[in-house]
């Protein structure tokens, strides 16, 4: 069942978001090079799902799409206009269609403010609406939600998570967007909450005709929720590609690994012992060449010296590897 | 031990209370769990539904405002719960061990990893010289992967999570303990990072015979680990029984929902959820703590308080769903 999909909503070209380090006076500039030179286009009612590692820039990049961080490089377009450079007051009207939930429910409410204000918040920046209107509108929505009209009158710290979750949700969705940023949107919760959390963002997709930018470091839920998947890896992307081919023939060692290294709710399945050795390294100085050469099992020696580009495996599917592990049927 | 349900572990009807200014949260309310020696059990559960808490109250650390109010642990012929602080120095990080959540916050951050480590091998070798404490401390080291020469002078705050997390191992095992708790010892870790940890406990335990008890919330991480499980659900255990039986025969109605909710890669079909939420353990339901969420409840669920009871032999539930004719 795929949605007819007319054209990408979002299109990034070579972005680079590089944080530079505070040193001495004297010290040598050194940057971090969160994310570095990543380009994809998220098709108009996909979810998009990125995976990878802490620390491989998943979040930054959630974050520089919607210019919450100004990128150093590169160019967003938002159905087919260039919002890279536009003048806070011109982006406005892109901020009400790009939102963003957060990781953590706990933090990312107000905790000293009415469900009712942190909700209408937004309600009346954008649509310059009346205080009944507003107050009509975050009913709406929280019933939407499965949450009721009573609630508006409480703080944050009278939910649990999950229903702080879809208070994150609720206010991101009464803004009517197009596109939201999910980050780790049911990381902090458990497994039961989780599945409940899932199936209504599966639902609101539907209903809201939305797309979605999920980012997650869970394989098992970008493969629940996800139509494609980008894997990152120190700021990087490495394979891209519909969420069928990333799962059943990875062509990027890494993908590889991540993939062998999930544990089965399943004690009949025993997992491939093939677990990778080392830790992510630092992304003040990546490795020269690929990115991934000093834990990847099957490194040659060109990887060591030679940054591979990103070739198309099949139909969308893209590797950034010297040697993918499987070859294209084209 | 004769007469009980493990031989290494037997914790009957164990009851912990806090008492806090909203009232008294019942986190723990007769929990039933054994352990034989060599085994491995993993105690899963959500937020909330007291699976530190029972680890702590293996180890006697229960402290103030809570408070152990009723049950018995017995562990290695010992009586824990009635014996003095000093007498439970010969039991807590020598013969019980414990490898906590969070390793870096774990460890002291002001002291070497490798005096760390040393302190706990000088406490249960008193008589060993400072060369054979290093000795050790090294094998420890080496035992879990680690560069011993390099490791031991750092910091804490210079060690990746799972590097900090198989210090916390070599300390742990410096002391050779008959039973090593693990509570969600990969959990704050990176999936690459939570495969080498895991692997690495479960090779060190089969090659020491060491018996564990794994507390976890990842379903995944409890199917590759342990040969049995134990199902908590708000202060109670709801099922006990082999790994294989749990995942491919729950019969508690939560632990159904349960295994049901866990997205698995390759899954096809929709996720199942639980209706409802956690109950507030300050004002708990009367009887089943379940019923409230569960779809089976009969009159007797929200009065009587279903007891631990075999179902088929290994299988155990606490529910009024199963057992004899006359209690249905």
């Amino acid at each position: 069942m795929k949605e007819i999909s007319t054209g990408n909503l979002l299109e990034l070209k070579g972005i680079k978001q590089y944080f530079p380090i505070k040193q001495g006076f004297l010290a040598p500039r050194r940057v971090v090079k969160a994310i570095d030179n990543v380009s994809f286009d998220i098709p108009k009612m996909s979810i998009f799902g990125v995976v990878g590692e802490s620390g491989s820039g998943k979040t930054t990049l959630g974050r520089t799409i919607l210019r919450l961080i100004e990128p150093t490089q590169g160019q967003i377009n938002y159905n087919a206009t260039d919002i890279t450079h536009l003048g806070s007051k011109e982006m406005l009207n892109f901020r009400r269609k790009m939102q963003i939930v957060a990781q953590d429910p706990y933090n990312s409410l107000h905790p000293r403010k009415l469900i009712k204000s942190i909700i209408g918040e937004g309600v009346k920046i954008h649509f310059k609406k009346k205080p009944e209107e507003v107050y009509l509108d975050v009913k709406n929505i929280l019933q939407a939600l499965g949450l009721k009209e009573e609630h508006m009158f409480r703080y944050p710290h009278e939910f649990s998570g999950g229903q702080r979750q879809r208070i994150s949700v609720a206010r991101s969705l009464v803004l009517r967007p197009e596109f939201l940023v999910l980050d780790e949107p049911t990381s902090a919760l458990d497994v039961s909450v989780q599945a409940v959390i899932l199936k209504l963002l599966k639902q609101l997709k539907k209903d809201f005709s939305l797309t979605y930018l999920f980012i997650t470091h869970d394989l098992a839920v970008i493969d629940y929720i996800a139509d494609y998947v980008a894997v990152m890896y120190l700021g990087q992307i490495m394979e891209i590609g519909p969420k069928s081919k990333i799962f059943n023939s990875p062509a990027y060692p890494y993908t590889k690994s991540l993939l062998d290294s999930i544990l089965h709710p399943d004690p009949g399945k025993k997992r491939n012992r093939k677990t990778l050795k080392g830790e992510i390294p630092s992304p003040i100085n990546p490795p020269s060449g690929c990115r991934f050469h000093t834990r990847c099992p099957c490194v040659k020696e060109i990887c060591r010296t030679q940054e591979p580009e990103m070739t198309k495996i099949n139909e969308n599917h893209f590797a950034k590897c010297h040697f993918p592990l499987v070859a294209g049927t084209e | 031990m004769e007469g009980y349900r493990g031989d290494l572990l037997d914790v009957s009807n164990l009851r912990v209370f806090f008492h806090t200014y909203r009232g008294t949260i019942k986190a723990l309310n007769g929990v039933e769990l054994w352990l034989n020696q060599g085994e491995r059990l993993g105690i899963v559960g959500e937020s909330g539904c007291g699976k530190s808490v029972t680890s702590l109250a293996f180890m006697q650390l229960i402290e103030q405002p809570g408070e152990m109010t009723g049950g018995r642990i017995m562990f290695d012929n010992k009586e824990l719960n009635t014996l003095t602080e000093k007498e439970l120095d010969s039991v807590r990080g020598k013969d019980m061990a414990t490898i906590f959540q969070e390793p870096v916050s774990a460890l002291n951050p002001v002291l070497k990893v490798g005096f760390q480590i040393g302190e706990n091998i000088k406490r249960i070798k008193p008589k060993a010289s400072k060369r054979e404490v290093r000795e050790e401390t090294a094998n420890m080291l080496e035992l879990v992967g680690l560069d011993s020469k390099r490791i031991s002078g750092f910091y804490p705050h210079e060690l990746s999570g799972g590097m900090a997390q198989r210090v916390m191992i070599a300390m742990a095992l410096s002391s050779s303990p008959k039973l090593l708790i693990a509570d969600e010892p990969t959990s704050a870790l990176d999936v690459t990072i939570q495969a080498q940890i895991l692997e690495l406990l479960e090779e060190l335990v089969e090659k020491m015979n060491y018996s564990a008890i794994l507390i976890t919330h990842d379903m995944g991480v409890a199917a590759e680990f342990c040969d049995k499980i134990a199902v908590m659900y708000a202060g109670n255990t709801v099922e006990y029984t082999t790994v294989e039986e749990i995942f491919n025969n729950p019969v508690h109605p939560y632990a159904k929902g349960l295994f049901k909710a866990v997205p698995k890669v390759g899954q096809t079909s929709e996720l199942e959820t639980i209706a409802g939420e956690v109950p507030d353990l300050v004002n708990p339901p009367s009887g089943c703590r379940f019923h409230p969420r569960c779809s089976h409840t009969k009159p007797i669920c929200k009065d009587g308080f279903p007891p631990l009871q075999e179902l088929s032999p290994g299988h155990f539930v606490a529910c009024y769903l199963y057992g004899d004719e006359d209690s249905k």
